[in-house]
């Protein structure tokens, strides 16, 4: 219970941070909308080797891919938020307390799941007119699947910061995890084209099963294997990641 | 309030290669009373950082043992966080919030509800006279602003024991005399304040009894007047114009003189324990055998004295 609460408390602040920061709103909108603005002409020829043959099919595999990768990254790279609580002594302000250490990682993870799900919010109402959405239950469950995402991908960019704590180092850390991670998952490049090895790595990847399970929901089959599993799959590193990441916040930061 | 044993803390350095284990605190033993302003002075480097984040619970000891309030730092760390209120060198407000939010986070942070912990802040913003400002952003305070609400926070919860690194540093000397008073008003209501500085001044006004570390080990503990009075007792001199002959036969068979001097210009130098018990023995004592002053005066070593005497080279170095 006391996890709960305070998980609450760190959440409300960090929500409060982000609406008094009104240029992070607007970018974090923005930029779901831009990719979507300028992928979309592409998308057609692009993927037809994914069996794309109009353009709705089209939208149907790249809009979750897209949602895949904006839950990636925008959880990978929140780290560079906690540096500055770092340098700046809120987080051994904190630490001090007799708050719980788990929600000074969860509460702050959560708002960052938040900001995806408004983002992913913005996407699937601008695909509405091109009949995008068939079934609301499928694309709950897909938003479900995109928030274990945002928060394992939050949880280990907090974990790597608190290691590196250094913003030079941590963005080339998050690049090279990013970067390899995306391809992986064929959440913008199909990975139909990919050789053999390529494609046997991304067996193993969850968030490639996610890929998969999402684009399985938006063509309206829940009940593929790739659903469930990558609930399961991405729940398991959201609690590895979350363990790992909590324990760092409970050490020494310094 | 806080006894510690044997305190330590390395830390592994790499460098070309091969680790290195470096000892930042080497064994510190201290025994801080309830309701003292504790000082911990050291050049930076000694080892007084370390030691306050080891006792604030913030990073764990390699060895010994410490008690902070009745709770046992190893065993019982959630006890020793509700006893125990922080404030670290830097503080730790952010930018885009107010005072207020922050107090009320900070209380809440100790478990208070939403209404008690919205007392508390206002509570805390009229005794630390932030009104003014506590509903603006923490971004546009000044220096001495942001150190008084630094304070507030680490005191919401009603600790017993405060723990304050480099209290004044940075600050502006009226802010600095502010922070004093503020300190030793938490001090009238019973807390017991442990703060470390590389100020001398501040170690001989403020602190009642004071540590002198140096390379991770406490060198000399005792009140600011101890500690002088231990390296070479006070100096007093006294001019008593052409009789000054006479003067000094009188003074060197009295109990406190430990010795006598007679200067060139013809002024009394004497070495003594406590000048400031001395000072009216002299006078009687002169007085008695016919002999008047013109001039006393008293001199006494500064912790400086002290800090050189112990450790072979000057604090202000």
């Amino acid at each position: 219970m006391k996890v709960l609460r305070d998980t609450g408390l760190i959440f409300q602040r960090h929500l409060l941070l982000m609406v008094r920061s009104p240029l992070w709103v607007f970018l974090g909108i923005a930029q779901p909308v831009v990719y979507l603005v300028l992928f979309a002409p592409l998308l057609k020829p692009a993927l037809q080797s994914m069996g794309a043959t109009s353009m709705l099919d089209a939208y149907r595999v790249y809009v979750p891919g897209m949602l895949v990768a904006l839950a990636i990254g925008g959880g990978l790279y929140v780290g560079f938020g906690l540096l500055g609580d770092l340098a700046n002594g809120v987080i051994e302000r904190s630490r001090v307390t007799t708050v719980s250490r788990v929600a000074l990682l969860l509460g702050r993870a959560l708002r960052d799941v938040v900001t995806v799900m408004v983002q992913s919010l913005v996407i699937t109402v601008l695909s509405l007119p091109f009949g995008l959405i068939t079934n609301i239950g499928n694309i709950l469950l897909g938003y479900a699947i995109l928030a274990l995402i945002s928060l394992a991908a939050a949880a280990i960019s907090y974990g790597i910061a608190i290691k590196v704590n250094n913003p030079n180092v941590l963005g080339q850390v998050i690049n090279n995890v990013a970067q390899p991670l995306m391809l992986l998952s064929g959440t913008l490049l199909p990975l139909a084209l990919a050789p053999l090895w390529l494609r046997t790595i991304a067996d193993y990847n969850p968030f490639n099963w996610a890929v998969t399970g999402m684009r399985a929901l938006y063509a309206g089959n829940p009940g593929d294997t790739h659903v469930w599993g990558s609930i399961v799959f991405c729940g398991a590193v959201v609690i590895a990641a979350v363990t790992w990441s909590a324990s760092l916040f409970a050490r020494s930061v310094k | 309030m806080i006894k510690t044993k044997g305190l330590k803390k390395s830390y592994k350095t790499r460098q070309k290669r091969q680790t290195t284990s470096v000892d930042a605190v080497k064994g510190i033993d201290l025994d801080v009373a309830e309701g003292e302003i504790f000082g911990f002075l050291g050049p930076n480097g000694a080892g007084k950082t370390t030691t306050l984040r080891m006792l604030a619970t913030l990073i764990p000891l390699d060895d010994g043992e410490a008690t902070i309030a009745g709770a046992n730092l190893r065993t019982e760390q959630a006890q020793v966080r509700r006893s125990i209120g922080f404030v670290a060198q830097g503080g730790g407000t952010t930018d885009d919030v107010t005072a207020r939010e922050e107090l009320i986070l900070q209380a809440r942070m100790y478990g208070l509800s939403r209404t008690e912990a919205a007392t508390r802040a206002a509570e805390a913003i009229a005794a630390f006279d932030l009104t003014d400002f506590a509903d603006r952003k923490c971004k546009t305070y000044s220096g001495g602003q942001r150190r008084r609400v630094d304070i507030a926070l680490g005191i919401i919860h009603r600790p017993q024991v405060l723990f304050l690194d480099e209290p004044t540093t940075g600050l502006d000397p009226q802010s600095r005399a502010h922070m004093w008073d503020e300190i030793r008003r938490l001090r009238a209501d019973g807390m017991t304040v442990f703060i470390t500085t590389h100020y001398l001044d501040e170690a001989d006004a403020l602190c009642d009894r004071i540590a002198i570390i140096d390379h991770g080990e406490v060198v000399a503990e005792g009140t600011p007047d101890e500690l002088k009075r231990e390296i070479s007792g006070d100096v007093v001199t006294v001019g008593v114009g052409e009789l000054s002959e006479k003067a000094a036969d009188v003074l060197k068979d009295q109990p406190f003189a430990r010795g006598v001097e007679v200067r060139d210009d013809g002024e009394l130098r004497l070495n003594v324990d406590a000048g400031d018990t001395a000072i009216p023995q002299i006078m009687r004592a002169l007085e008695g055998a016919g002999v008047t002053l013109s001039t006393i005066e008293l001199h006494r070593p500064t912790l400086d004295d002290v800090f050189l005497t112990k450790t072979g080279r000057s604090l202000r170095d």
